[in-house]
């Protein structure tokens, strides 16, 4: 066989490789989009889960979803700020920083059902949280921390070693350079991070069976008062998630329409998640031109 | 003039700002830091108590095959042996690291030399897509379309190794893809035009120079997808049955560190043995993370040296 | 005028002053600059005057550059800078000085031009608020002097929202040096600031330099010969580090008295 043939089925093989791995990929999507989209109605979005009988909503999971996805980034990213800021700011290069950068990645490698553990043993049981909002959303906070400190210290790299110098010029600490020039005109990266971050925690669930828990009950939409217990902003309320919804109703198996509820759910997750890339995109593109002309 | 010289030597609010600052900015990354030595010590902590305060030898521990903490096993041992777990953990994650490379690495091979203007089009962004969505997800199509197949094509219950594999080889296919695309990007473009310029066709020079000099990426790439799919829980625990039992086909049911971890929890007292037992589990899992992080260090100075030399 | 002229047997001829004739802005004793172990300036001691526009020239990797980068310690973070740097009376080059503080009376504009990515009106306002200036009547007043100081307030007096970053590279480094006075420095640094500029907006930014003059001591880097002759008062010559030659521009041009000035400003070397 000559070079020429080799490298014409060479060609055709990689073609077919690329190929089928778009269809499993669009398949994949295709089989979540085609069987959820249909069960989505305003009624499943809203309505409370059933457990013995079918026609149940995913109301309250959708609403506990969002309420951590915000309380882990409230918390998460100025904590990631500092960090990021710190470490590409202050540290110097040497070994230390060095340590502290693996103990970082550590961190945002280790399993999220090690994270979720973690999070049972420490907020839940030696904090006394209980299965609770505040739990998983400490615990997402740790999920979340690695990842988002990588991502803040990327964005600020990117920015000119001469915008730093310009506020040097001017007599500003480094601290006002970096939080009034260097952040802001990250910001764009910034937000891509922390968007691009918000669509994995979405869809995070072995972080959370174990601390923000697996029940749901009911919630009253008309109480907004933090300190009751029914109230949907209550912090110490067991929180169960989309996510932790769709794998506990088909581990038990007790739900006579868990499949379609699942497949519903599942769209849902995934647009979510869609929603968040597009968003993540659009909104650093937007802001980017923001910045940089009219 | 002399207002100037004074404050010159007096501190501004400059550099009180700065102080601040930094502590705060040193603070937060000290919070980070000590959360990744709390998970150590906590897990750690009880983990070891299997050990030490329940004496179950560590060797009977690894290597034992029943798996029912609290009784004792046919062998006259406490029924403490992980062996069925650390099996299926680590086949589930050879295999699918074993299926998943060749697509992986000739999709991204597609997406870098073959036809870049389609992979930056089409391709790029549905791997980067794919990479978001949640392991529950892929766990419920595991369910819904992987059991039922390979009950119907291999028998059995259709729970297993195998059903697990094929999940895990779609979930950590888009990671292992871009990650691999991303370590052909970094190949130099004149390596490729000198292999062309010398005469050697497309698949040559592919074969020959791109991805030799992107063996250390691409295996970064590899390391990195096993390590997700070893710590991957919920996804495998919906589809490998959960059975405690050492794995002799790969259509029957089984488990991993990870499903029974998730399973077992919640359903022991915490301080027991039962529990303790899990909380070993853990530590593995823990362990073999740390592992994969060293192996992807290594990989990644050995290929700098490469590079250098 | 200048007096005390030495020429020294390894060709070096560095001008001092009259303390009672000319009033010095800055000047340095014994400056060492250390870039890890290799020596960067090692014998650069210059007096500047008040009020008069000082250019260094030389070579590219003569040290001009990092010498200036010295004065206001914008090189603390990547070099050893050893010695005296004499600013009324004070050392600045030592730990009891406040260095924000400092820069605020010996600014800086760069080689490219870097306004912040916030608005024109911003770009000048932001450091005055920083330091506690929040009248907005007061902050207009200082944007728009600032500006007709930099010769651009006219181009853009109906654009203060808009981003600087829209500006031509000239105006963003008008900008710059709008930026620069608006905190009212004692003693401009200028590290080539017109090299990545047409030849238009370099004359716009030399006739700038010329106005300020009045009310501000400048020190000038600059590859470009002509631009020193122009509008500069001493030039100093700089090559491997050290600088040779420090005199009135007028002689140093015509009449230089080392023979490396010679070589490089008739375009020998460099």
């Amino acid at each position: 066989m000559n070079a020429k043939r080799v490298d014409k089925i060479a060609t055709g093989v990689l073609y077919a490789i690329a190929a089928l791995v778009v269809i499993i990929l669009v398949a994949l999507l295709g089989y979540i989009l085609v069987q959820g989209v249909p069960e989505i109605s305003w009624h499943f979005l809203t309505s409370p889960a059933l457990s013995f009988e079918a026609g149940g909503g995913i109301g309250i999971q959708l609403f506990n979803s969002f309420y951590l996805l915000f309380l882990a980034l409230l918390i998460s990213l100025p904590i990631s700020l500092g960090a990021g800021i710190y470490l590409n700011e202050y540290a110097g290069q040497n070994t230390i920083t060095g340590l502290i950068r693996t103990t970082i990645e550590i961190l945002s490698s280790l399993p999220s059902v090690v994270v979720g553990l973690f999070g049972y043993l420490f907020f839940v049981v030696q904090f006394k949280l209980g299965f609770s909002i505040l739990s998983g959303a400490f615990a997402l906070t740790v999920f979340n921390l690695p990842i988002l400190t990588r991502s803040i210290e990327e964005a600020l790299a990117n920015i000119s070693d001469n915008q730093r110098e310009a506020g040097y010029a001017l007599g500003l600490s480094r601290w006002e350079t970096v939080t009034k020039i260097v952040v802001p005109a990250a910001l764009p990266s910034i937000i891509t991070g922390v968007v691009l971050s918000a669509g994995r925690i979405f869809g995070e669930a072995a972080a959370l069976i174990y601390t923000a828990g697996q029940s749901a009950p009911a919630l009253n939409f008309s109480d907004w008062n933090p300190f009751n217990i029914s109230s949907p902003l209550s912090p110490l309320r067991p929180a169960e998630t989309l996510a932790v919804h769709i794998w506990k109703i088909n581990s038990e198996g007790i739900m006579p329409d868990a499949k379609a509820v699942s497949a519903g759910a599942s769209a849902v997750l995934i647009i979510a998640v869609l929603l968040f890339n597009f968003l993540a995109r659009w909104l650093g593109k937007r802001l980017y031109k923001h910045l940089t002309a009219e | 003039m002399d207002k100037i010289r004074a404050s010159l030597l007096k501190k501004s609010i400059a550099t009180k700002i700065e102080r601040r600052g930094k502590i705060l900015s040193l603070s937060c990354l000290a919070l980070i830091i000590l959360v990744v030595f709390l998970i150590f010590y906590f897990v750690a902590s009880r983990g070891l108590a299997t050990f030490f305060q329940n004496h179950i030898n560590l060797w009977h521990f690894l290597s034992g095959i029943q798996w029912n903490p609290g009784t004792i096993g046919t062998n006259g041992q406490p029924a403490v042996g992980a062996l069925p777990m650390i099996v299926g953990s680590f086949l589930i994650t050879i295999f699918s690291a074993i299926v998943a490379t060749p697509f992986a690495i000739g999709t991204a091979v597609f997406m870098t030399e073959i036809s870049p203007r389609r992979g930056a089009q089409i391709l790029r962004p549905v791997t980067e897509l794919l990479v978001g969505i949640p392991s529950v997800v892929y766990g419920f199509i595991g369910l819904q379309v992987v059991v039922p197949f390979v009950r119907n094509t291999f028998g059995g219950s259709g729970y297993g190794i195998l059903s697990g594999t094929f999940v895990l080889f779609v979930m950590i296919l888009p990671t292992v893809t871009s990650m691999s695309a991303d370590a052909l990007n970094a190949v130099p473009r004149y390596y490729r035009e000198a292999s062309l310029a010398l005469g050697a066709t497309r698949w040559q020079t592919i074969y020959k120079v791109v991805l030799r000099a992107a063996i250390p990426g691409m295996l970064t790439a590899i390391v990195f997808g096993m390590a997700r799919a070893f710590g991957e829980a919920l996804a495998v625990q919906m589809v490998i049955g959960n059975a405690t039992l050492l794995p002799h086909n790969l259509v029957s049911p089984a488990s991993t560190l990870t499903s029974i971890l998730t399973m077992g929890i919640g359903n022991t007292v915490m301080g027991s043995l039962q529990n303790n037992a899990l909380w070993s589990l853990a530590m593995i899992l823990l362990l073999m993370s740390l592992l994969f992080n060293l192996i992807i260090r290594y990989i990644g100075r050995k290929g700098k040296l490469n590079h250098e030399r | 005028m200048a007096d005390n002229k030495t020429m020294t047997t390894d060709q070096r001829n560095i001008m001092t002053f009259d303390p009672q004739a000319h009033e010095i802005a800055l000047s340095t004793e014994d400056l060492h600059v250390f870039y890890g172990n290799s020596e960067a300036i090692s014998e650069g001691d210059l007096q500047f005057e008040r009020y008069k526009i000082t250019a260094l020239i030389g070579p590219s990797g003569s040290g001009k550059s990092t010498y200036l980068r010295s004065l206001n310690r914008m090189n603390d973070r990547i070099a050893t800078v050893k010695g005296k740097i004499m600013y009324r009376g004070l050392d600045i080059n030592s730990n009891d000085i406040d260095v924000y503080e400092m820069r605020r009376h010996i600014g800086m504009v760069f080689q490219r031009p870097n306004p912040f990515a916030k608005s024109i009106y911003e770009n000048i306002a932001f450091a005055l608020r920083q330091r506690g200036m929040n009248k907005k009547a007061d902050l207009d007043e200082i944007v728009e002097r600032s500006l007709r100081q930099a010769a651009m307030w006219d181009q853009v007096k109906d654009d203060l929202n808009k981003s600087a970053l829209a500006l031509s590279g000239g105006q963003q480094q008008r900008l710059c040096i709008a930026r620069a006075i608006a905190i009212k420095p004692d003693i401009l640094l200028l590290d080539e600031p017109a090299s990545a500029l047409d030849p238009v907006s370099t004359s716009q930014i030399e006739d700038t330099l010329l106005e300020l003059k009045q009310n501000y001591t400048i020190i000038i880097v600059t590859h470009n010969m002509q631009q020193a002759s122009r509008i500069s008062d001493y030039t100093a010559f700089f090559n491997l580090g050290k600088a040779l030659e420090y005199a009135e521009t007028g002689d140093i041009f015509t009449n230089p008295k080392v023979d490396l000035t010679n070589d490089y400003i008739s375009g020998n070397f460099g």
